[in-house]
């Protein structure tokens, strides 16, 4: 019963390795230093890193970007709530606001293009679910994050909350539309 | 000084210090009955992650699921590492524990604790999820219950480290300490940091819900909650690896392979483990890449290595024992003629295996700063999750209770063909149940999610059949792993109450007799390795851990490949 014993030797740090042991920790070791090197790798030649650019903001001065997009480039508007569809050109600033229990607006990118979308939580935390893509991030109050992203795929995208908010938080869901670059 | 009473249980050879007796027992009864809330709750959210049940109305279940996360991953596993604590300083030093009453008043306060979250919980206005991310606010009543209980906690972390040097003091063992001991400090050294960042926020959460502070910044809350609430899981692991060596000495008479390895890895668990709170803030606004990359991979993955050092060390240390016994045709038959019937064995054996394969596979895929991206918030975060803590965690506290039972508790266990299932029923459909809500994460079903048919939004989203096939499995599965978890419970408190006593009353005295050190080894002409294949000592566990390995290699290169699937994004 020798794990719960004291060991047998008192130099019990000079006994030499198994073999077997030996030999695991140098595959194992091997293997985290692969694991550990393909992040940093993937920053260079991966195509999906996230920019980890951010600034401090407030609900309000986020709102009035936001609004100030809206203002400019809605082409129309969408569901019984009237949300506004906002289709900003190619490679511009795009905002979108996450509140409780909404995403808003409502954004038409151009497939292929590459916009710099900006998201920012005006009370709780969120959680930024593109699906069926499948791109997930934490949206925090206070914080606008901003992603650069390039949608490549046809058909329209579903931003799921997947942050707890509260007793609404199953019904925040929201769109991004993606349209073919007709040109 | 008083007089302090011993008894030394006649089949393990185990000497108990009366207090320390007592409080291990009361300990791991509170841990028992936080079980029992946990499985109640647990049945009622998943009939309702079930979409053919869909059992509770959402407010119910999210108020519930709060419940089902803090009284699981929080109190029945604090209190059982209490106990845990307890026995490997005061047992198996055979040394009084130092400090009793402290030990009381750290058990009241965790009660105490306990009762005032819970009830805050309860009455409705505190459904925050364990998480409690600010600034979405809960009653104060729910995040002192949970300073008080982690004030309880560090007390009794503190009464371990004092019973260490006690010990030293007073020479009750010779040599160093035993490696589960070790294995234990490990786990009281990462409590008392957990705890503490605990501590550090939670204090400041209570003082803004009286209206004290006016802003807790979200993103620092994040930052210093996850040194809490993902170091608390390392508590966990450090445990549990030290109960899977006392599994294997208890049963098996098993010896380290080498005491170094084995402690040096334990040692990695010290310095690198806590860096995995990191990885809840891989998608996070405002922190860099070379930050989430140093943090997440634990600093170059030396803690993952230090898993998978265990992971070979500890079937390892079990095949070289019974390959001494005479078990040593070919790879595998130490296995096959291991004690299947044991659920102290069984349940120690799913339990390594369930954590390396589905949780320590998953947990490093996910981990990973760029996969994270389709992973994150995912149903396949609480797949991983119930992989590393119920399979590794909780099954081995319950392998170790059927120990327990008549060495503690002088009692026999009850329904020993029972007791002989549970651990298949509990792991396999633990296992299934892991693996589908993984299947399902990765079809982009959120977890914390009441309804993923969306009926009540203004604009809907269609998972995939096969996603809503995933979820039935995740209940089917969900609801038989319950089931081996209520058999558990009734096994345990039945046994501890009711069940035939063992032996003889066994009386206390004052003399104990000192924990002398291992019998030398007799090493066989050639040495260790000879009894073994190709020279190593364990060649079946070497296979079976390159046949991890190849499943890990495949399955990390598989999601890179998902990856490169999504948007790019820079």
């Amino acid at each position: 019963m020798s794990a719960i014993q004291p060991p047998a030797q008192l130099l019990w740090w000079k006994q030499p390795l198994d073999r077997v042991e030996g030999t695991w920790i140098a595959i194992a070791l091997t293997w985290s230093l692969i694991m550990f090197v393909m992040m940093p790798l993937w920053h260079v030649y991966g195509k999906q890193n996230l920019s980890n650019e951010a600034y401090r903001t407030t609900p309000e001065a986020y709102m009035a970007k936001t609004q100030a997009m809206v203002n400019q480039y809605t082409v129309r508007t969408e569901t019984d709530q009237q949300i506004p569809v906002v289709s900003p050109p190619p490679g511009s600033d795009v905002y979108l606001i996450a509140r409780l229990w909404q995403w808003w607006p409502i954004l038409e990118l151009k497939k292929g293009q590459t916009y710099r979308l900006h998201i920012a939580s005006m009370d709780y935390q969120h959680g930024f679910s593109l699906q069926p893509v499948n791109i997930n991030t934490q949206i925090l109050p206070g914080y606008e994050m901003v992603l650069t992203i390039t949608p490549d795929t046809s058909g329209d995208q579903t931003i799921i909350c997947n942050e707890f908010c509260g007793i609404g938080h199953h019904t925040m869901v929201g769109k991004i539309l993606i349209t073919e670059n007709g040109s | 000084m008083s007089q302090q009473l011993f008894r030394t249980c006649p089949e393990s050879g185990l000497q108990f210090h009366r207090s320390a007796e007592w409080l291990m027992r009361a300990n791991a009864v509170a841990a028992v009955v936080m079980l029992l809330i946990g499985g109640i709750t647990a049945l009622a959210v998943v009939l309702t992650r079930w979409p053919a049940v869909h059992l509770l109305p959402a407010d119910r279940f999210y108020q519930i699921l709060t419940l089902h996360g803090i009284n699981m991953l929080i109190f029945w596993i604090i209190f059982f590492e209490i106990a845990v604590l307890y026995f490997c300083s005061s047992t198996l030093l055979r040394v009084r524990l130092a400090t009793p009453r402290l030990g009381w008043l750290a058990f009241a306060l965790m009660v105490t604790g306990v009762i005032v979250n819970n009830l805050s919980v309860l009455s409705g206005n505190s459904s925050v999820m364990m998480t409690s991310y600010v600034p979405m606010p809960a009653e104060p009543k729910f995040y002192l219950g949970l300073i008080l209980f982690a004030v309880g906690a560090l007390i009794g972390c503190f009464i371990f480290l004092g019973t260490l040097v006690i010990a030293k003091e007073e020479k009750t063992y010779e040599g160093s300490i035993p490696l589960v001991t070790f294995g234990a400090m490990t786990a009281c050294i990462i409590a008392v940091f957990t705890i503490s960042a605990g501590a550090i926020i939670l204090i400041p959460t209570f003082m803004w819900s009286m209206g004290w502070i006016t802003t807790i910044d979200p993103a620092m809350y994040r930052l210093v909650w996850w040194a809490f609430g993902h170091s608390s899981q390392q508590i966990n692991v450090a445990a549990h690896v030290s109960v899977w060596y006392a599994i294997a000495a208890i049963v098996f008479g098993a010896k380290p392979l080498s005491e170094k390895v084995s402690r040096g890895a334990f040692l990695l668990y010290i310095l690198f483990l806590q860096l995995a709170s990191a990885h809840h803030l891989l998608v996070d606004p405002g922190l860099s890449s070379t930050w989430k990359i140093f943090n997440t991979s634990y600093a170059m993955y030396l803690a993952v290595l230090a898993s998978m050092v265990h992971g070979l060390t500890v079937p390892g240390s079990i095949e070289v024992a019974q390959r001494a016994k005479g078990f040593s045709r070919g790879l595998f038959e130490w296995l096959r003629k291991a004690p299947w019937g044991n659920p102290t064995f069984s349940g120690m054996f799913i339990s390594v295996i369930g954590f390396g394969f589905i949780g320590g596979i998953s947990g490093v895929v996910m981990g990973t700063e760029q996969i994270n991206i389709i992973i994150h918030n995912t149903i396949y975060v609480p797949g991983h999750f119930h992989a590393t803590v119920v399979l590794g965690t909780t099954l081995s506290f319950m392998a170790l209770t059927y120990f327990l039972i008549p060495v503690l508790f002088r009692r026999q266990v009850m329904f020993p063909a029972l007791a002989k299932w549970q651990p298949y029923l509990f792991g396999g459909g633990m296992m299934v149940f892991t693996l589908s809500m993984m299947g399902a994460g990765t079809l982009g079903v959120q977890r914390r999610h009441w309804d993923m048919t969306f009926a009540d939004s203004l604009m809907g989203f269609d998972y995939p059949a096969s996603a809503y096939t995933l979820m039935g499995i995740v209940g089917i599965s969900g609801v038989a792993a319950i089931v081996g978890g209520a058999v558990f419970v009734l096994i345990t408190v039945l046994s501890v109450f009711f069940g035939k006593r063992v032996g003889s009353e066994s009386s206390y005295g004052t003399a104990t007799t000192r924990l002398m050190r291992a019998e030398p080894e007799v090493l066989p002409a050639g040495g260790h390795g000879a009894a073994g294949l190709w020279g190593f000592a364990a060649p079946g566990t070497f296979v079976f851990a390159l046949f991890f390995l190849s499943i890990f290699v495949v399955y990390y290169w598989v999601n890179w490949k998902y990856l490169a699937s999504v948007w790019p994004m820079s």
